[in-house]
C-alpha cells in the first residue's frame, strides 16, 4: 500500500511516499522500518504509543490503534501534527 | 597546529566554531540538523574524531546521531536510548529526549553513557550505535519514587545529567537528577548509593533533606587535577565535596548576598582544583532565571569557594536578561584557560584569560543548550 511520508521523515525515505505492506498498521510500520531503519521509533515510542505530534490517517480516517487491520490498497498518510514554535 | 572546537547545541540545531590556539578568530560551521532540538553534542576525547549528537524534533521521537567526519555525514543509532516495555496493563515510560552524553573512561573505548528525560541512565558499548538501559536505575522502585513524576522536574521534563566517570577508575560513576539527588556507583552501575548529605532543600515547606526526591542538583563537575573533589551548582546553592567525605559543603554562602548562589552551570579549572566558575541567576520570588538585576557576570573562586570574585569585563552593564543553562559553560585546557558560555538568548561568549575579560563571538543563534570545548 502507498504511505505518504511527511517532510520530517523524508531524511529516511528520500521521497514523499513509500510502499509498505502488512495486515495491521503496526505491521505496515514495521515493514517501513525494515526498509528505512529507525523511522518507526521516531513515530512510535517504546511503549508502542504513537508519539504526541504524529498522526496517521488510513483512508482519510485518523488511526488510533496500531492493531488496526489493513487491506491491500489502503492509503496511509503520516502527518506531523502541530508541535509549537 | 592546535585547534579549539566549540560544539554548540541549541534548540534549533548545532554549530561548530573553530579557532587556533590564540582563540582570536573563529570560523563557524553550521547549522547542522537545522530545526532539530540538539541537547548535547560531544566529541569523544579518546579518538578525537567521533561526534555524538542527542537529537529530536518537535514532531519526532528522540535519537542519537554519530559522525566521524566532523558532521559531513551522520549515522543514526540503530537502537537509541529507550525504556523497557512495561508489562501489559501498566503505564510505561518513554524517553522524550536524551539530555546528557558522557564518554566513558579512557580505558573503555567506544563506551558512552547517556542521561535522559524522563530520567534514565543508558550505556553504549559500540560508540553510540546501540544503547542499553541501566535497570538498576530505570526500573528500580526506589529510584522511580525518588525521580517522581513529570511535575517534579524542569519545564521540559525531569533530567538525569552530569554523568561523571572517575578518571582513575572506570567503575566509579556519579550522576545527578533534577530532581532526585546525587548518586554514586563503585561497580560500573550495578549498584548505587545516595550522596546528598549536606545538600540543602527548598526552605519553607518542611521538606526532609534526607530524601533524595527533594534534591535538585543542576550541575556536577569533577576536578581533573583532583578527582576526589567535585563541585556542584544546585537549585539550592553552590557546593563542594572532597571524597572520601560524604558531606557536601555549601561554598555558595560566600557569594555576595545581593547575587546569591543560585544558577544552572559550573565549570572547573583543568589543573587547579581550587579554581571554579559559576554563572549566577535570579532565584528569587517567582524564579525569573535571568541574570540578577539584568547584569550578567561569571563569578570565580580561586580558593575552593572561600571567596568569589565578579568577572564581567566586556559583558553588558545592564538590561541583559539572559542566563546560561547547565551544559552551556565549559573551559579548554590551554594556559591561560579559555572559558566559554552560550546564553539563552543565543549568544556565544569567550574569555581567553580565565574569565578576566569577555567577548561575544556569535549572536542571534537559537537558545543555546550546551557548549563543549574540544582541544585538537
Amino acid at each position: 500500500m502507498n504511505v505518504l511520508i511527511p517532510s520530517a521523515l523524508r531524511s529516511y525515505t528520500e521521497r514523499g511516499y513509500a510502499e509498505a505492506s502488512g495486515s495491521t498498521l503496526d505491521e505496515v510500520l514495521v515493514d517501513l522500518d525494515r526498509q528505512y531503519p529507525g523511522i518507526r521509533f521516531r513515530m512510535i515510542d517504546e511503549q508502542q504509543q504513537l508519539r504526541r505530534h504524529i498522526r496517521i490517517f488510513v483512508n482519510g480516517v485518523s488511526a488510533h490503534a496500531l492493531s488496526q487491520s489493513m487491506r491491500p490498497g489502503d492509503d496511509v498518510v503520516i502527518v506531523q501534527a502541530l508541535s509549537g514554535g | 597546529m592546535t585547534t579549539i572546537a566549540l560544539l554548540v547545541s541549541t534548540r534549533k540545531g548545532a554549530w561548530i566554531f573553530r579557532a587556533d590556539a590564540m582563540r582570536t578568530t573563529w570560523a563557524v560551521d553550521g547549522p547542522h540538523f537545522l530545526g532539530h532540538i540538539i541537547s548535547h553534542l560531544v566529541l569523544d576525547p579518546r579518538d578525537q574524531i567521533t561526534l555524538l549528537a542527542a537529537a529530536k524534533t518537535g514532531h519526532l521521537g528522540p535519537t542519537i546521531f554519530r559522525s566521524t567526519d566532523w558532521g559531513s555525514t551522520w549515522q543514526e543509532a540503530a537502537r537509541p536510548p529507550a525504556f523497557a516495555k512495561a508489562p501489559e496493563g501498566e503505564a510505561g515510560r518513554a524517553v522524550d529526549h536524551t539530555f546528557w552524553l558522557t564518554p566513558a573512561h579512557s580505558n573503555e573505548p567506544n563506551v558512552w553513557y547517556a542521561g535522559t528525560s524522563p530520567q534514565g541512565l543508558f550505556r553504549s558499548a559500540d560508540g553510540g550505535m546501540t544503547w542499553a538501559a541501566f535497570s538498576s536505575i530505570n526500573d528500580d522502585p526506589q529510584y522511580r519514587e525518588w525521580m517522581g513524576s513529570e511535575k517534579d522536574g524542569t519545564p521540559d521534563g525531569p533530567k538525569l545529567h552530569s554523568i561523571i566517570v572517575d578518571p582513575r577508575d572506570p567503575s566509579h560513576l556519579y550522576f545527578g537528577m533534577s530532581g532526585g539527588g546525587v548518586h554514586e556507583s563503585l561497580d560500573r552501575g550495578e549498584t548505587w548509593r545516595v550522596l546528598i548529605t549536606g545538600m540543602g532543600v527548598v526552605e519553607g515547606y518542611d521538606f526532609d533533606p534526607s530524601k533524595p526526591t527533594f534534591h535538585d542538583p543542576h550541575c556536577l563537575r569533577i576536578c581533573p587535577s583532583n578527582p576526589n573533589r567535585i563541585y556542584q551548582q544546585n537549585h539550592c546553592g553552590i557546593y563542594r565535596i572532597d571524597r572520601p567525605s560524604e558531606c557536601w559543603v555549601r561554598i555558595g554562602r560566600n557569594m555576595p548576598k545581593e547575587v546569591g548562589d543560585i544558577g544552572f552551570t559550573m565549570t572547573v579549572h583543568p589543573r587547579d582544583d581550587q579554581t571554579a566558575w559559576v554563572f549566577p541567576m535570579d532565584g528569587t520570588a517567582v524564579w525569573p532565571r535571568t541574570s540578577p538585576d539584568g547584569k550578567p557576570a561569571v563569578y570565580r573562586t580561586q580558593d575552593g569557594g572561600e571567596t568569589w570574585q565578579r568577572k564581567d569585563a566586556g559583558m553588558p552593564r545592564e538590561q541583559a536578561w539572559w542566563t546560561v543553562k547547565r551544559q552551556a559553560m565549559c573551559c579548554d585546557s590551554h594556559d591561560p584557560v579559555g572559558l566559554y558560555f552560550g546564553t539563552t538568548s543565543g549568544e556565544l561568549w569567550i574569555s581567553r584569560d580565565e574569565g578576566r575579560n569577555w567577548q561575544c563571538i556569535a549572536q542571534h543563534l537559537p537558545e543555546i543548550y550546551a557548549v563543549e570545548a574540544a582541544v585538537l
